[in-house]
C-alpha cells in the first residue's frame, strides 16, 4: 500500500531557515535506509507558507488567499510517499526517523489501493 | 543436515508461527479495565509483527552468513522473534529493535555452533569457517555495508539455480520478502502444506548440495543473477496477470516484487539488467489500476484509461530505463522488454503509440532471446504497425509450436487479427478456443464477450 507521510510545520521551517548539517546528515541517513529498503517512492521539503498560495471553492467563485498563513494551526512543512505492507510497517519506520521535534501524519493513498 | 535435526527446525519453526498468530500478550494492567490492557496487547502485537517484516531479512541474511544455511538462520531469527513477542509487550519495545534481535540471534546462534561443533564431525570444516566469523562477527556489530552484502548472499542463495523455479519464488517471499507461509499460500491459491512443504525441501537442497552463502563474481556471476532477477519477475507477473483463480491481478504480489527488485538495485548499481527489470515492473505496474474494470473485469492496455495510469510509476520506470542505458544495458532482455513497456506510457492516447519502434524493439528481443511467447507478441507488434495480415502471418507460422498448444493467448491474438481482417467466422471460434484454453475465470469472460461480439458483427455485416 501506499501511504503519504506528511511532516507537520515547526517554526524553522516556516522561518525558512535550512536546517543544519548535522540534522541534514542524520536525514539524509534515515531516508537513505529507506530507500535501501525500497520503501520511499518520493519525498520533498516543502518552501515556507508565505510563498504559497490557496485557492478557495465557493460555487463558481475561486478566490486566491495569497501565505502566510498564520491562522493555520499546523502546516505542512514536506512530505514522504512510501510503498509499504501496512500501516504497522509505516508507522515503525517513521518511528526511527532522527526527529525531535514536530508531528508526524500517516495517511494511506486510497485511490492506489483501488485495483 | 540430518533428518533429525531437520525435523527439529520445522517444529520449532512451527511453535513461532503459531505464536505469532493466537498468543495475546498480557502486559500488567489493572484488572478493571480489560479493554485497555487487550488493546495495548493488540498494538504491540501489532507493532512486533511490523518490525519483524523489516527486520527479518536483515536478520536471517546476518544470521545465515554466520551459520552458512538458511534453514538454521531462520530458525534462529524465528527464536529470536518469540523472545520478543514474550518480553516487549510488558517489557516495552526496545528503542532499536533490530539489533536486540540480532543480539538475542546470535547469542542462540553462539551456542548452537559450539554444541554442534561438539557434538557433529561431519561439520568440523564449517565449524572452523564459523568460528572465524563468529570471533569477528559476534563481538562488533555489522555494519551497514554489510548487511547490504548479507541480503545479496541471501538473495543469491534463495534464488540458487539448484532449486526449482516454485521453490526459489516461495524461499525468497519467505525470508525475503518476509511474508509467512500462509500469505505465500494465498498469494499463490495453493494450500499452505504445499507452500510449506516447497520451503522446507527447498533449504534442505540447498544443505544437501552444500550452496554456500556468497556474493559470487567472476564468470558465475552473470548466471546467478539471472536467476535473482528471474524470481523476482515471477513474483511480478503472478501479481500482475494471475494464472488462476477469480482475480485478474493481485498487486500486492506485484509490490513485494517491485520491492525486491528496489532493494536489489540499491545493492547492485552498476548492474544495468537489474535497473532494467526495476523499469519493466514499474512501468507495468503503473498501469495496474488501469486494467480492471469496476466489477474485475480485465482492461487490455488499448482500452484503458490512460488518465489513470500512475504517472509517478511511469516517470520513476523510465528513469531506471534510463539508468540501465547509461550503464550500456539498453540491448538486455529486460532493457528491450522495458523499452516497449516505456513506447506505451509515453504515448498519450493508444493511437500514438509508436508501433513501428515496438515492433523493432520484439525483432531484437526475439533474436537475443527466442521464444515462441515472445513471437507472438512480435505478431501483436507488427500486427499494429504493418497491418493485421502482416501480424497473421508471424501467428501462423506459431500454430504448429507444441509448446503454445495449451496457451490460451495464441487463439486470442489470432482471433484479434482474424477480427480485423473480417474473417468473423474464423475469429470467434479461435476466441471461443482461447476462453476453453485460459484458467483465469476473469479473462474466460473477456474472451467469451469478444466471440458474441464476432457473432453479432457477423449478424449485422
Amino acid at each position: 500500500m501506499r501511504v503519504l507521510i506528511l511532516a507537520k510545520e515547526s517554526k524553522q521551517s516556516e522561518a525558512g531557515t535550512p536546517p543544519t548539517a548535522e540534522a541534514m546528515a542524520e536525514y539524509q541517513k534515515f531516508n537513505g535506509e529507506l530507500v535501501k529498503a525500497g520503501v520511499v517512492v518520493a519525498s520533498g521539503r516543502l518552501s515556507p507558507s508565505s510563498q504559497g498560495k490557496r485557492v478557495q471553492f465557493d460555487g463558481k467563485k475561486r478566490t486566491v488567499i495569497d501565505g502566510p498563513f498564520a491562522e493555520s494551526k499546523e502546516l505542512v512543512a514536506g512530505y514522504w510517499l512510501w510503498e509499504v505492507r501496512s500501516l504497522a510497517e509505516a508507522l515503525e519506520w517513521l518511528k526511527r526517523a532522527p526527529y525531535d521535534g514536530g508531528t508526524f501524519e500517516v495517511r494511506e493513498v486510497a485511490m492506489h489501493e483501488g485495483v | 543436515m540430518t533428518a533429525g535435526r531437520s525435523k527439529s527446525a520445522r517444529s520449532r519453526c512451527t511453535r513461532a508461527c503459531e505464536r505469532t498468530r493466537t498468543v495475546i500478550p498480557r502486559p500488567d494492567a489493572a484488572p478493571e479495565d480489560p479493554d485497555r490492557s487487550e488493546r495495548a496487547a493488540r498494538d504491540a502485537h501489532r507493532a512486533i509483527e511490523a518490525i519483524w517484516r523489516i527486520e527479518s531479512a536483515r536478520l536471517i541474511a546476518g544470521l545465515a552468513r554466520l551459520v552458512g544455511d538458511i534453514g538454521t538462520a531462520e530458525e534462529l531469527a524465528q527464536d529470536a522473534l518469540v523472545a520478543a513477542l514474550e518480553q516487549w509487550p510488558t517489557a516495552g519495545v526496545p528503542e532499536k529493535p533490530g539489533p536486540w534481535l540480532m543480539a538475542t540471534a546470535r547469542h542462540r546462534a553462539t551456542d548452537l555452533i559450539r554444541r554442534r561443533r561438539t557434538l557433529e564431525r561431519k561439520y568440523e570444516e564449517l565449524g572452523r569457517d564459523v568460528a572465524r566469523d563468529q570471533d569477528g562477527a559476534a563481538s562488533e556489530p555489522s555494519t551497514e555495508d554489510d548487511f547490504g552484502d548479507d541480503i545479496l548472499g541471501l538473495m543469491f542463495m534463495a534464488c540458487h539455480p539448484v532449486l526449482s523455479k516454485d521453490a526459489r519464488v516461495a524461499l525468497t517471499l519467505r525470508v525475503l520478502g518476509g511474508l509467512t507461509t500462509d500469505e505465500i499460500a494465498r498469494a499463490f491459491l495453493v494450500p499452505v502444506s504445499t507452500i510449506a512443504q516447497r520451503i522446507v525441501r527447498a533449504k534442505r537442497t540447498l544443505a544437501e548440495t552444500h550452496v554456500r552463502f556468497e556474493v559470487p563474481s567472476g564468470p558465475g556471476r552473470a548466471a546467478r543473477l539471472a536467476s535473482v532477477l528471474e524470481v523476482i519477475y515471477l513474483i511480478f507477473n503472478e501479481g500482475y496477470s494471475a494464472t488462476e483463480g477469480e482475480d485478474w491481478v493481485r498487486p500486492a504480489l506485484c509490490e513485494d516484487a517491485i520491492r525486491l527488485g528496489r532493494i536489489l538495485a540499491e545493492l547492485t548499481p552498476d548492474e544495468s539488467e537489474v535497473h532494467a527489470l526495476v523499469a519493466l515492473m514499474e512501468l507495468h505496474a503503473s498501469r495496474l489500476r488501469a486494467r480492471v474494470g469496476p466489477s474485475g473485469e480485465p482492461i487490455l492496455l488499448l482500452d484503458q484509461d490512460r488518465a489513470t495510469w500512475d504517472r509517478l510509476l511511469i516517470g520513476r520506470g523510465l528513469a531506471a530505463l534510463e539508468r540501465a542505458e547509461r550503464l550500456g544495458g539498453a540491448m538486455g532482455p529486460y532493457a528491450l522488454q522495458a523499452a516497449i513497456a516505456a513506447c506505451h506510457a509515453r504515448a498519450t492516447t493508444a493511437a500514438e503509440t509508436d508501433w513501428p519502434r515496438i515492433s523493432a524493439l520484439y525483432d531484437a528481443l526475439a533474436q537475443l532471446v527466442p521464444s515462441p511467447v515472445v513471437e507472438l507478441n512480435r505478431a501483436v507488434a507488427v500486427g499494429m504497425a504493418f497491418g493485421p495480415q502482416a501480424g497473421l502471418d508471424v501467428v501462423d507460422a506459431l500454430v504448429s509450436e507444441p509448446s503454445l498448444k495449451a496457451y490460451h493467448l495464441l487463439p486470442a491474438v489470432r482471433a484479434d487479427l482474424l477480427r480485423k481482417l473480417g474473417r468473423l467466422d474464423e475469429a470467434r471460434a479461435e476466441f471461443e478456443r482461447a476462453a476453453l484454453l485460459t484458467e483465469n475465470t476473469r479473462e474466460r469472460e473477456l474472451l467469451r464477450r469478444r466471440a458474441a461480439e464476432c457473432a453479432a458483427e457477423r449478424m449485422s455485416g
